[in-house]
């Protein structure tokens, strides 16, 4: 197993992974968020988010959630510093033209960064008022006939958004999102062997189609947030 | 009438793998667009003889795009700006009257220089040593269809055959990756009924090889498919991802 761990295919399983697995973590992030777009006062939104405060599953996903980060960051910084070495120090003066490469394939641990910068600002933001410093008020609300009191997250949420700064700091970190994606999720499918002739096209079309939901959607949320929100 | 073209060169001389090396600027006259790169190269050769000067080295055999020994590296691209050739088999039609060309050797980590643009490729070898091979009695030739292989194996183990080991791969990757040429060499004979049998061992074999020589990992960049000069695609190297981690998955 160890042998398999230090193999540059065993390392590039792992990224894929976890990458992958990060993409799904996302993809009911971005389900819940949408509920910011209901306009009930955050009462929906509240009650998604009352769920999975205190919902089991979720209690256990949270952990191995910052455990898929710490991996996917670990070996994609072992495995740029690892290339570059391969690389060599000498550069080509005429350059490189190989056509037909995208920039995002070529500046992924760039990308990476960039979303990394934004989760520090985002978990600061709202993780840790929600979790340590409990800076959330009560609110009642029904759930399901029965009148609850739970914590009023979206009131955070939607003062958060009301500082221009921060909508954009949450659009930058979602179009990095996207672009690291453009390439990620087929990338981590041809990874895992996932792919020929046929099915590298239809991964890449699926790719695209992800990442700009995402990164379009992340960046609405934030942006409607603040004009129509407030 | 033929047609010809003056040249200006820019080369890269090295005296020795240790020694630091430089560029030096030559110039070429009435080279006909007909000869092909080396063919130039040879004409800069003979004048640099004839004004006592030392001849600039590089690698050359087939001259016919088979033995992949012509590295070089020209104005950006590996083998030169024309696709799905060697560099012996660019044509000098490819550049314009006046225009100044630069010749590199391959760079990267794994692919030390011996001397001006001469690399030492080795490590290829090596790498086949370590597995790239059938060791099991096949018996003689089979009868034609005698053993039927579906036509779209019998296509892409072709392709992925005519890799020539020339290394333009590993001198595009950013990560001086080898994937594209081992996947090349495990993918040829994984798909056929006698390079089967071993799979899994060579698989593991040519990968950890390829790991020790410190050839870096695959970021699915696919510049090294686009300037293979046989076209070989990076769906062999989704192949031999699927085979390496088979492998380790049954042990
Ligand atoms: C929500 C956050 C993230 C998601 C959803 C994500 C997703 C992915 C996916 C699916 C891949 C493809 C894996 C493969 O090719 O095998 C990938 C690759 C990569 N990621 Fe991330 N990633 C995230 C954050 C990060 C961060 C924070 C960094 C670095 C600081 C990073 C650096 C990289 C690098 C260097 C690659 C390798 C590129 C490649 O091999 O194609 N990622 N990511
Ligand atoms: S895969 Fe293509 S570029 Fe790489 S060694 Fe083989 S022929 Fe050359
Ligand atoms: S000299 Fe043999 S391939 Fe170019």
């Amino acid at each position: 197993m160890s042998n398999f761990l230090s193999s540059s295919i065993g390392k590039k399983f792992l990224m894929s992974i976890t990458g992958l697995f990060l993409v799904t973590f996302l993809f009911i992030h971005l389900s819940l968020n949408a509920l910011l777009l209901v306009d009930d006062g955050g009462e929906l939104f509240n009650a998604a988010a009352h769920f999975m405060a205190t919902n089991p599953l979720i209690k256990i996903m949270e952990p191995v959630l910052a455990i898929g980060f710490i991996v996917h960051i670990f070996y994609a910084s072992l495995l740029t510093l690892q290339n570059q070495k391969a690389r060599g120090k000498d550069r080509y003066a005429s350059g490189n033209s190989t056509p037909d490469v995208t920039w995002a394939s070529k500046n992924m641990y760039i990308l990476g960064a960039t979303i990394l910068a934004f989760l520090i600002v985002h978990i600061a933001q709202f993780w840790v008022k929600f979790k340590i410093t409990k800076e959330l008020e009560p609110t009642h609300i029904d759930i399901a006939g029965v009148h609850t009191e739970v914590e009023n997250a979206y009131a955070l949420v939607n003062a958060t958004f009301g500082y221009l700064w921060v909508v954009i700091v949450y659009v930058i970190g979602s179009i990095g999102l996207a672009w690291h994606l453009s390439h990620g999720v087929w990338s981590g499918l041809q990874t895992l062997g996932w792919s020929n002739t046929v099915w590298r096209k239809r991964w890449e079309v699926v790719g695209t189609v992800v990442a700009w939901i995402m990164g379009l959607g992340f960046s609405a949320i934030a942006v409607i947030q603040h004009f129509f929100f407030q | 009438m033929e047609k010809t073209i003056n040249l200006k060169l820019k080369v890269w001389r090295q005296d020795g793998p240790k020694a630091k090396g430089h560029f030096e600027t030559y110039e070429v006259k009435n080279i006909s667009t007909d000869s092909s790169f080396l063919e130039m190269m040879d004409v800069l050769n003979e004048q640099l003889i004839q004004e006592g000067k030392e001849p600039v080295a590089f690698d050359h055999d087939c001259r016919e795009g088979i033995c992949g020994m012509c590295s070089m590296y020209i104005n950006g691209h590996a083998h030169g700006p024309d696709e799905d050739v060697t560099t012996c088999q660019l044509h000098m039609r490819k550049f314009k009257d006046g225009e100044t060309v630069t010749v590199e050797p391959w760079r990267s980590a794994g692919f030390p220089i011996i001397k001006d643009l001469m690399v030492n490729r080795n490590a290829f070898d090596q790498i086949i040593a370590a597995g790239g091979y059938v060791s099991v009695g096949t018996g003689g030739v089979p009868d034609a269809n005698a053993i039927p292989i579906s036509k779209e194996d019998a296509d892409e183990a072709m392709d992925a055959a005519s890799c020539i080991g020339c290394g333009a791969c590993v001198a595009t990757c950013k990560n001086g990756s080898a994937m594209l040429f081992v996947s090349a060499k495990v993918s040829q004979l994984a798909l056929l009924p006698q390079g089967k049998v071993e799979r899994a061992r060579r698989a593991k074999r040519m990968v950890a090889k390829m790991d020790e020589l410190g050839f870096g990992s695959c970021t699915n960049t696919g510049a090294c498919e686009v300037e293979c000069p046989k076209g070989v695609s990076i769906t062999n190297i989704a192949r031999m991802n699927r085979e390496y981690l088979m492998a380790k998955f049954k042990d």
